[in-house]
């Protein structure tokens, strides 16, 4: 392999690996939070690409407000699932808020093919994203830079909303405690509202540019990406946001460069990447960047 | 449970073999009108209707169409079949879309001892090993081998790829059988890539493509994977072309793949409307269809339907007689028999040698380039 084709690959790998950590924040966010996997989560994301998709193509809407309409009626529909499915489990076993994440999700399937209906629809790309040059032999679209490049704008913004607000705070310490939060007079609803609209607006962002890299919208859309993306934020240390990014990149690169490096075994790619999750599992439980969780009795 | 069912609804089908009513002669028909393979089998019912149509007694009696929906769907498919052959006592079947789903009604026929005619399902499992199912289409080793035929001889390429589907059988079929026609005409296979349905990522499988310089890479995908793997390889500077196979085959592919489908060709049945040479049965068909449908054009899922009742009636006709068992008798003695898309002729495993058409997309349509005979 020549270095102008590792670069090719390289390539690849950064623009499907961002999109899997941007995914991934969302996940571990609110696990991070709630100690709940949201499994809602992929379904989010597919609702955030067929928001775009009416917006930009039935309605011939303008790019960016079709941006916008997505982001905010993603944001809503996170929310409202938090309100119907998650908040009145609250007080209840961690086990029952799984199996309602697991419901949701399969109800927003389900729906939306009902609705949308299962035949998979046309996204119109930008032409000015997708104008493709090339430097030294490497193709390179625009899309392909932009991608990273609003991934990693938005864990910066994550990471000091986090660690230098308010609310960050209380997230902060609604994760270490939820009662004794409440008892110092935060809004633990709220919070956790704002968790959800935070994570939903993120699967919307990854959705809208997930439709115009693969651009086509269907109701499963959101099932492959979302294992992955659990997978990348196990193998980051669930939990952690710089972590979530960092295995979604590692798992970009897992699935490219295995296809790279044994092309005879590329119907195996996605076997590569469940693979990278049980090995986690089994070396390194709490990922990579993952704080050791004592447990609460 | 599934299994139970089915094994409930044979003893129901054994049971209740009988056959229709002096008056009329019963052809039933079941097929997709909903659900996800709609689009096909709605033309091949309009294709049986144009032909009933045109054909509407036999042996002095009127034939009566009996439609069943099969949804798109496994189970349900099993179920028409025993509703067709219990309820409605049909002397003939007509169907299916989708080899999947004739599988699943070819059991059930098995057991009820009712002939059925497959319109466009194209896996040879359909017909392997069973005395009552009969095809109108080819099979995919024969399409396979056609496409492998026509890159070869007439796009004179000599280096081929393959990008398959490994989770589809139809898709992992055809793809073998082009990769040995391919290899035994001279060319050579340089690179055999993988994916997994659902798979929305390729960059990894066609930069290593790319990098083999094909002159053709073989994709024998459903059109809507199609589509967006034509897109991605465009944007990473591919220059060769991709061929593909029937599945293809749907007006929705150009407004997935837009500019990027440009030039894609891919093997179907040997009807378009707008071919060049037409064998006269084609010609009527197409100028029946255009009065009956003004708005709509037909394409080779409605000629095999056409075909399909074509070969039910022609079998009745030569069996005297409305029994199930004498039409089977009769269907498998098919010879010479002008249809839309060729002279049938039914083998010992009740399949047609028929030639294979080629389309390719020109100019956001599609366009019959010709047809072609496997080598």
């Amino acid at each position: 392999m020549d270095i102008n084709m590792f670069m090719q690959h390289f390539i690849n790998a950064l623009g499907l690996g961002s999109l899997y950590g941007l995914i991934a924040i969302g996940y571990t966010m609110v696990y991070g939070i709630l100690r709940l996997i949201n499994f809602a989560h992929g379904d989010i994301f597919m609702l955030g690409a067929y928001f775009v998709f009416f917006a930009t193509v039935q309605f011939k809407l303008p790019w960016m407000l079709g941006v916008a309409i997505a982001i905010i009626g993603t944001t809503l529909c996170g929310l409202l699932v938090d309100r119907i499915a998650y908040r009145p489990l609250r007080s209840a076993p961690r086990i029952s808020a799984l199996i309602s994440a697991i419901g949701v999700s399969f109800f927003i399937e389900n729906i939306a093919v009902v609705i949308f209906s299962g035949m998979p629809r046309p996204v119109v790309q930008p032409p000015l994203l997708m104008e493709a040059f090339s430097i030294s032999g490497i193709r390179l679209v625009p899309l392909a830079l932009m991608v990273p490049a609003i991934s990693f704008m938005i864990v910066t913004a994550l990471l000091w909303m986090i660690y230098r607000t308010k609310s960050g705070l209380a997230m902060r310490s609604i994760s270490f405690d939820i009662e004794t939060t409440r008892l110092m007079g935060v809004s633990v609803d709220r919070i956790i509202a704002l968790t959800f609209a935070i994570g939903s607006a993120l699967a919307a962002v990854a959705g809208i540019m997930w439709a115009l890299r693969y651009p086509r919208v269907e109701p499963f859309m959101g099932i492959m990406p979302g294992f992955k993306a659990f997978i990348a934020a196990v193998f980051g240390g669930i939990g952690s946001i710089p972590g979530a990014m960092l295995g979604g990149l590692s798992l970009g690169f897992v699935e490219i460069m295995s296809v790279a490096f044994f092309p005879k075994l590329s119907g195996y790619r996605d076997a590569f990447a469940f693979l990278l999750l049980v090995v986690i599992l089994l070396v390194k439980p709490t990922g990579l960047m993952g704080e050791k969780l004592e447990d609460k009795i | 449970m599934r299994k139970f069912l089915l094994a409930v609804m044979l003893c129901f089908v054994a049971s209740g073999a009988a056959f229709a009513a002096d008056d009329v002669i019963k052809i039933g028909f079941y097929n997709c009108l909903t659900g996800q393979n709609a689009f096909g089998g709605q033309l091949e019912l309009e294709g049986v209707q144009l032909a009933l149509k045109e054909f509407p007694e036999v042996l002095g009696k009127k034939i009566e169409l009996v439609v069943v929906d099969n949804k798109s769907d496994k189970v349900e498919a099993a179920n028409a079949v025993t509703r067709l052959i219990n309820r409605d006592k049909v002397n003939v079947i007509i169907g299916t879309y989708g080899s999947s789903l004739a599988i699943a009604g070819g059991e059930v026929a098995e057991v009820g001892k009712v002939p059925v005619i497959g319109t466009s399902c194209t896996n040879p499992l359909v017909t392997q090993g069973k005395k009552y199912y009969f095809r109108a289409c080819f099979i995919d080793p024969l399409q396979g081998a056609g496409a492998a035929t026509y890159a070869y001889r007439k796009l004179g390429s000599k280096k081929a790829a393959l990008l398959v589907d490994v989770a589809n059988d139809y898709a992992v079929g055809l793809a073998n059988f082009f990769k040995q026609s391919y290899i035994k005409l001279g060319g050579e296979i340089v690179s055999d890539m993988r994916y997994q349905s659902g798979d929305q990522d390729f960059t990894a499988q066609l930069t290593e493509i790319i990098s083999k310089k094909p002159d053709i890479v073989f994709l024998p995908a459903y059109f809507a994977e199609g589509a967006i793997v034509l897109k991605q390889a465009r944007e990473l500077g591919a220059t060769f072309r991709f061929m593909g196979g029937d599945a293809m085959d749907n007006p929705e592919m150009v407004t997935l793949g837009g500019e990027a489908i440009e030039g894609f060709l891919y093997t179907g049945f040997a009807y378009a409307p707008d071919m060049k040479e037409m064998n006269p049965v084609a010609k009527k068909f197409t100028e029946n269809w255009k009065k009956a449908f003004p708005n709509k054009d037909p394409n080779g899922n409605a000629a095999l339907g056409y075909d399909s009742f074509i070969l039910a009636y022609d079998a009745i006709k030569r069996a005297g007689s409305a029994e199930p068992d004498k039409i089977r008798d009769a269907l498998e003695k098919t010879k010479d028999l002008p249809t839309v898309t060729g002279v049938t002729t039914l083998d010992k495993d009740h399949n047609p040698q028929k030639d294979i058409g080629v389309l390719e997309i020109k100019n956001g349509k599609k366009e019959f380039v010709g047809t072609i005979v496997p080598e």
